[in-house]
């Protein structure tokens, strides 16, 4: 964690290999946010978003990074990672639409709903992904 | 409805959550795919799934869902049970299906929310 003057950042890296502990680092922000004295609903928000986000790194790109920015006026969610990249971004973002193999679906996931979710729960989200290079994915959240 | 009610309505096991079993829930959700579960943002929801892993309770405790039932007899190990404790979720069992025990509970007024638009 590094604060400057009116900002909190957080980091994490995900761990790629174990579907078990993914969702770790969003429950950590959960909790954080919660301290912090954020909205509930802000919090819940925040969390799903970056959730899903979370679940989709291990399923798809073997995991990544997550930066987390606070600031009084919003807070900032940059999801990177070095996986396959998404081809049709635009196709990806279709409810329902998902490339996830069967035996992630058996665990819960690969309803083609995190993208859309994703977008749904937060007021900016930009998606940026390069084939065989990776995928950054960008969430805000505005607190006032 | 409380927590208890659902515990009494569906002759579920309690597993987690003695102490939480006058806790109103005002909305239910029933599915196995957890990102139908984040998709719609409920206060005080109860989860109806057959799916039995770890992601089930992280899934509730993004959404603040304060029960989860498990159905079709699926009983949750050790590693779900703990994370239910610390993330204050209560966890029940039943043996009726998921139609049944959605049913069950819809009858005794519980309801799941807005249609989708």
């Amino acid at each position: 964690m590094k604060d400057t003057e009116d900002k909190i950042t957080l980091f994490y890296k995900i761990p790629g290999n174990d579907f078990t502990r993914a969702g770790e680092a969003s429950s950590n922000v959960k909790s954080k946010l919660k301290m912090m004295g954020v909205r509930p609903d802000i919090v819940r928000k925040v969390a799903i978003a970056m959730y899903e986000g979370e679940i989709n790194m291990v399923i798809h790109a073997s995991g990544g990074t997550i930066e987390v920015i606070i600031s009084p006026e919003e807070i900032e969610m940059i999801l990177k990672d070095q996986g396959p990249g998404i081809e049709d971004i635009e196709l990806a973002m279709t409810a329902g639409y998902s490339t996830a193999p069967d035996n992630i679906r058996n665990l819960g996931f690969g309803a083609g709903m995190g993208l859309p979710n994703m977008k749904k729960y937060t007021d900016e989200m930009s998606v940026e992904s390069q084939v065989g290079i990776g995928t950054t994915v960008t969430m805000k959240v505005k607190i006032i | 409805m409380t927590i208890g009610d659902i515990k009494e309505t569906l002759g579920a096991k309690l597993i987690v959550g003695e102490e939480w079993m006058s806790r109103e829930v005002h909305t239910a959700c029933g599915s196995d795919m957890m990102s139908d579960v984040l998709a719609f943002m409920k206060d005080q929801s109860v989860l109806l799934t057959g799916l039995c892993n770890l992601q089930v309770i992280r899934t509730a405790e993004m959404m603040d869902i304060v029960c989860i039932v498990f159905v079709r007899g699926k009983m949750p190990d050790g590693a779900m049970i703990e994370m239910a404790k610390q993330k204050e979720i209560a966890l029940l069992s039943t043996g009726h299906r998921m139609f049944s025990a959605c049913g069950m509970l819809y009858e005794k007024g519980l309801r799941g929310g807005a249609p989708y638009r």
